[in-house]
C-alpha cells in the first residue's frame, strides 16, 4: 500500500516537474502586472524582492509604490492594488483585509555616537518622548537639553513606536519630526545630543542602537523575543489575491525570498511567529 | 485674394491666444475648486474656530488645531524679512545707484542664477553647513526658527533685489539731477531722494518676499525641526503651514487628508491676502 502510495506520489512528482516547461512556453505571450503600495519602510525591501522574483519569472510586472502604512491600507481596500504593505498591526476596522505578516522588524532607539548612553529602561524611552525628561543630565551625561526626534504622523514606524512604547501615552509636540527613516538617521548622526528611532534594518555605523532594559536590539534577541520593540511588516490582500499576486507572496514566504529579508537585516516570519 | 484669408487667420491666431490666456485662470479655479472641496468639508464638521485657534494638531485623533503653525508661518516669514530686506534693498540700490555698467554686467545674472537654484539645495547647504555651526556656538538642536530665517531670508533675495531694483531705476534721471544740483552729496540723494519715490515699488518687492517665504516648502522642512509647539524662542524648532502639508500628505487619510487640504485652504487666504496688498501698493504708486 505504502509503496503504491510512493509510485503515485513519484508520478505525480514527474508530471508536475514536466508542467512548468510546458506552461512557461504558452505563457511567453501573456504578461501579468502585481500592484504593491504602502510602508516607505516595507517598500525597499519589496523592491528587491520584486527584482530577484522578475528574474526568475520575466513574464511578471511587480510595481512597487511607497505611500505609507495607511495609504497601503486604503489602497487595498479601494482594490486599487493587488497588495499593500503595512508595517504596524491592522486596525479593527481595517481587519476586513487578510494580512500576511511576510518579515518581522525590530524597531531601534538610536543615539549618536558621541553619546556615552548606550543603555536605556523603556520607561525612560517613553519619558524621553512624552516629554517628562528633557535633559541629558537626568540620564546620567551632560547637562544639555534632549533633542528628541520623532516621525510624521501616520507613518507606520510612529504607529508601531506609539504602541509598543508610548502605550497610552502621547508624544510630546516639541519633539522634532522628520518624513523618513533615512531624515532621523541624519539628523541622530550629526547632532551628538539626539535621540530618534527607526527601523533596525536601516540602523548603521553612523548612529548607535541604545540596549532597551539591557538588550541589545539585533536579529538574534528578536528571535529569542528578548528584544520587545517589534512590529511585523505586513502584506494585505482584499479577499483572494490574483494568482499572479499570490505566486509572488508564495515566493515571498519561500526559502529563497525569506533569505534575501534575512541577508537586509529582518527576521524572517518563519523564525519568529 | 489673400486679404479675407490674412483676415481669418488673424482672427484664429486671435482666438487661440485667448484660450491660451484663459486657460491659466481655468487652472487656477481649478486649484481653488479643489483645495476647497476637499478642505471645506473638515471646517464645518470640526468647527472653524477649532481648526484656526486650536492649538493640538493630532489629525488620527480627532484634534485640528493649526494655530501654532499659523503663528510659527508668520514668525518665519518675519525673520525672513529681516535678514532679506535690508540684504536685497542694500543689493538694489548699490545695483541701481552705485555699480557701473561692469558691475550690474556681472551682478544681474548671478542674482538671476540664485533665483533658479532649487529649493531642495538651499535646504540641504542649511542642513549641512548652517544647522550643525548654530548647534555648535548657539545652542539648541539647530533646527530652529532662526536656521530657518537665514535659509529663507537668502532665498528671498532674488524677489527683493529685481522689484527693488525696477523700482529704484523707474525714478526719474531728473530728480536726482535735481538733488545734486542743490549740492547734496550721492548718499543724501540716494536717502532722502531715490529711496522714497521708488518707496511703494520697495514696499511691493517686501510683501512679494513675504508670500514667497510664506509659501517655501521643501527648504523649510530640511531645516525647520518640524516640531508641533510654538517656538519659545529663536533655537526651537517649528513646523510652518506648508510644511506641515508636505510631511503628512503622503500618509494620511479620511479626516486627516482633510484636515491637511484645510491647511492649504488658510494658507491659500494668507498668500491672496498678500498678494493683493502688493497690487494694491504698485496700483497706488501708478495712479499718483
Amino acid at each position: 500500500m505504502a509503496c503504491c502510495r510512493a509510485i503515485l506520489l513519484a508520478g505525480i512528482a514527474l508530471i508536475m516537474s514536466a508542467c512548468p516547461g510546458g506552461s512557461n512556453h504558452t505563457a511567453v505571450q501573456e504578461s501579468f502586472t502585481v500592484n504593491i503600495a504602502g510602508s516607505t519602510s516595507v517598500m525597499p525591501f519589496s523592491e528587491k524582492l520584486a527584482e530577484h522574483f522578475m528574474l526568475e519569472h520575466p513574464t511578471f510586472a511587480i510595481n512597487v509604490q511607497a505611500g505609507g502604512s495607511t495609504a497601503g491600507v486604503q489602497a487595498c481596500i479601494s482594490h486599487t492594488v493587488d497588495i499593500g504593505m503595512c508595517s504596524r498591526e491592522l486596525k479593527a476596522d481595517e481587519k476586513v483585509l487578510t494580512a500576511i505578516p511576510i518579515c518581522y522588524d525590530g524597531i531601534a532607539i538610536v543615539v549618536n555616537p558621541r553619546n556615552p548612553v548606550t543603555s536605556l529602561a523603556l520607561s525612560q524611552v517613553r519619558a524621553i518622548f512624552n516629554g517628562s525628561i528633557k535633559n541629558w543630565s537626568e540620564l546620567g551625561w551632560i547637562d544639555r537639553r534632549i533633542d528628541a526626534v520623532s516621525r510624521e504622523e501616520g507613518s507606520g514606524t510612529r504607529g508601531a513606536f506609539e504602541e509598543l512604547v508610548m502605550g497610552t501615552d502621547t508624544i510630546d509636540d516639541a519633539t522634532m519630526v522628520q518624513d523618513s527613516n533615512g531624515s532621523v538617521r541624519e539628523v541622530v548622526a550629526t547632532d551628538p545630543y539626539a535621540i530618534g528611532y527607526l527601523s533596525l534594518g536601516i540602523v548603521d555605523a553612523r548612529v548607535t542602537a541604545v540596549a532597551i532594559d539591557n538588550v541589545k536590539p539585533s536579529p538574534v534577541t528578536i528571535h529569542e523575543k528578548q528584544y520587545k520593540i517589534v512590529r511585523p511588516f505586513l502584506y494585505l490582500t482584499l479577499g483572494t489575491p490574483s494568482e499572479a499576486a499570490q505566486l509572488f507572496i508564495n515566493y515571498v514566504l519561500s526559502d529563497d525570498g525569506q533569505s534575501i529579508l534575512l541577508k537586509e537585516g529582518l527576521i524572517p516570519a518563519y523564525d519568529f511567529s | 485674394m489673400t486679404s479675407p484669408n490674412a483676415a481669418t487667420r488673424e482672427r484664429l491666431v486671435s482666438l487661440t491666444l485667448t484660450v491660451f490666456a484663459f486657460s491659466s485662470l481655468f487652472f487656477l479655479f481649478l486649484i481653488f475648486l479643489f483645495i476647497l472641496i476637499e478642505g471645506l468639508p473638515l471646517f464645518f464638521k470640526a468647527g472653524i474656530k477649532h481648526i484656526i485657534l486650536g492649538f493640538k494638531w493630532a489629525p488620527t485623533r480627532g484634534s485640528f488645531g493649526i494655530f501654532p503653525m499659523i503663528v510659527s508661518s508668520c514668525m518665519v516669514t518675519v525673520g525672513a524679512l529681516l535678514i532679506g530686506a535690508p540684504l536685497g534693498l542694500g543689493c538694489a540700490i548699490y545695483l541701481a545707484e552705485y555699480a557701473g555698467k561692469q558691475g550690474r554686467i556681472y551682478l544681474k545674472p548671478s542674482l538671476e542664477l540664485l533665483a533658479g537654484i532649487p529649493s531642495v539645495v538651499y535646504g540641504f547647504l542649511g542642513v549641512v553647513y548652517i544647522v550643525p555651526v548654530i548647534r555648535e556656538y548657539l545652542g539648541g538642536s539647530g533646527f530652529s526658527l532662526l536656521t530657518t530665517s537665514l535659509v529663507l531670508g537668502i532665498m528671498i533675495l532674488p524677489t527683493v533685489i529685481s522689484i527693488s531694483y525696477d523700482a529704484l531705476m523707474s525714478v526719474p534721471r531728473s530728480y536726482r539731477e535735481g538733488s545734486l544740483a542743490m549740492g547734496a552729496t550721492k548718499w543724501q540723494t540716494v536717502y532722502r531722494v531715490v529711496v522714497p519715490s521708488a518707496r511703494s515699488g520697495i514696499l511691493a518687492s517686501f510683501i512679494l518676499g513675504m508670500g514667497r517665504a510664506v509659501g517655501e516648502t521643501m527648504a523649510v522642512i530640511m531645516v525647520a525641526g518640524n516640531a508641533l509647539k510654538i517656538p519659545s524662542g529663536v533655537l526651537e524648532p517649528l513646523r510652518t503651514l506648508t510644511s506641515n502639508i508636505a510631511l503628512e500628505l503622503a500618509y494620511a487619510s479620511g479626516d486627516h487628508r482633510m484636515g491637511l487640504f484645510s491647511t492649504g485652504v488658510v494658507l491659500l487666504i494668507i498668500i491672496m491676502i498678500l498678494n493683493y496688498i502688493a497690487n494694491f501698493v504698485i496700483r497706488r504708486k501708478v495712479l499718483k
